[in-house]
């Protein structure tokens, strides 16, 4: 009995000792390559070396929900697509009014601006990308882009959609940027709320359509549908543009503060186009000198012509 | 000659199991992705263990996690030590009936996943929703149809030598 039980040796790692100091010396490997990524982040240059492998890869893995796209554009029926076309037209239709009746409010606002000696608030020039469809694991929330280092993208950029604040380029190859999406377990973005200017940070929870807010104070005037901008607050997130709306609010488990869950504005779950936003000047420095407010322009060079 | 067209099949799995890792599912049934490349070293270390040297998993796995971008080494040890269980039990794994098999397939890839969990603890991620371990049922209810399937092609790339 004990001898059958031997010459079997069920046990994983008595039958062949050779085999498991390979193992063992691969499992060494691969936990110093882990640190070693970790520490100082080797794979970013691997990555970035190889991309003239991984980028094609990319693409190939692409092909299938690029084609579904084409053949959902294709047979999609005719009432459908009108519908849309409508649809679009009309919110074109009500930006383009919103536009106008903001341009005379972005006006006051520079003048006033002025008056009070505020620094310019920063330009903003903005590039399109196409999110390539690439699953980069199924709890990592993080997306591809089809532009890159050659298209002049680099790591910290703030990206954004039609609705909201998408994420952040976490990492470049020369042709194709990874986005972590503000819904990653390992993103925060600090935010305010739109109506009482409370500050606070959002955090991603890796949950889709999901974000929360842990550290509210009790006192805080905040409740649920309230809207969320980014505060501008860390420098990576450019003020003002939207992150979600609050959709409850309850005190957290030791009642030293309210716990908010959000529901972000970008559709995070969406495919298609965003948009990388680049600072125009750099934020470091001492700021622009203000143009002296006065009377117009050609009456002051006028002025200066003399002298 | 006889020995090219088995290892051309052989890295051409390997290379649709790297692709279907990257291709997207549709948001709704995107837990349910199953580990490809886990079935398909799994396969090929059933059908001859000198064909998946346990370097052979640890290349393999440095190339995935060179796709994925997550944590290089992270894919690798899992291979890694996929591959070494598998060979261990190859003799009793091979003649098992397929639905124990499709069992043994299943206590591997949870293996997977916890494996996968400790790794991800260790970097400071967050602790993953419980969808996270859906993808190994998901694997294991395919294993039969993907070995028939893998079974049968290689089949007939022997044959046709």
């Amino acid at each position: 009995m004990s001898l059958a039980r031997d010459s079997s040796s069920a046990s994983l790692f008595s039958a062949n000792v050779a085999g498991t100091l390979r193992l063992i010396v691969y499992l060494a490997l691969a936990v110093a390559v882990m640190v070693a990524d970790r520490r100082i982040g080797i794979l970013h240059h691997v990555r970035y070396a190889a991309s003239v492998l991984i980028e094609p890869v990319y693409t190939l893995a692409a092909l299938p929900s690029r084609f579904g796209h084409m053949v959902t554009a294709a047979v999609a029926d005719r009432r459908k697509l009108e519908q849309d076309n409508t649809r679009l037209r009309e919110s074109l239709l009500l930006a383009n009014a919103r536009i106008n009746r903001m341009r005379a409010l972005v006006e006051q606002n520079q003048r006033l601006k002025q008056l009070l000696e505020v620094q310019h608030s920063l330009g903003m020039d903005v590039q399109l990308a196409r999110v390539v469809g690439v699953d980069l694991g199924q709890f990592r929330h993080r997306i591809v882009l089809d532009v890159g280092s050659e298209q002049g993208v680099y790591v910290g950029q703030a990206v954004i959609d039609a609705f909201g604040v998408v994420g952040q380029v976490i990492e470049i190859l020369p042709n194709s940027a990874v986005v972590m999406l503000i819904s990653d377990p390992n993103h925060a973005i600090p935010v305010m709320v739109e109506r009482t200017g409370l500050r606070t940070i959002a955090y991603g929870l890796g949950a889709t359509g999901q974000l929360v807010l842990p550290t509210v104070p009790m006192s805080a005037d905040v409740h649920a549908g309230d809207v969320l901008l980014t505060s501008g607050l860390g420098g990576r997130f450019p003020s003002g543009f939207p992150v979600g709306k609050i959709t409850s609010i309850k005190p957290d488990s030791n009642h030293r503060f309210a716990r908010a869950q959000v529901a972000p504005a970008a559709a995070l779950e969406r495919t298609g186009e965003v948009l990388l936003l680049r600072d125009l000047a750099p934020a470091i420095g001492p700021p622009q000198l203000a143009d002296p407010v006065g009377p117009p322009a050609t009456a002051r060079s006028s002025m200066e012509e003399p002298q | 000659m006889s020995r090219r067209a088995p290892a051309m099949f052989f890295a051409l799995s390997i290379m649709l199991a790297l692709l279907l890792m990257l291709i997207p599912l549709p948001q709704t049934v995107a837990a349910f992705k199953p580990y490809w490349l886990a079935l398909v070293l799994i396969f090929w270390v059933l059908e001859g263990p000198e064909r998946v040297p346990l370097g052979m998993a640890f290349v393999i796995g440095l190339s995935a996690d060179l796709l994925n971008g997550a944590l290089l080494g992270e894919q690798a040890l899992r291979l890694v030590v996929l591959v070494f269980i598998v060979t261990r039990f190859r003799p009793r794994l091979r003649y098992f009936p397929m639905w124990q098999q499709a069992l043994a397939v299943l206590a591997l890839l949870l293996n997977d996943r916890v494996l996968l969990l400790m790794v991800r603890a260790f970097a400071g991620d967050a602790m993953p929703p419980l969808e996270y371990w859906i993808a190994p049922f998901v694997g294991a209810a395919l294993w039969p149809f993907m070995f028939l399937l893998l079974d049968d092609v290689r089949a007939r790339v022997r044959s046709h030598e």
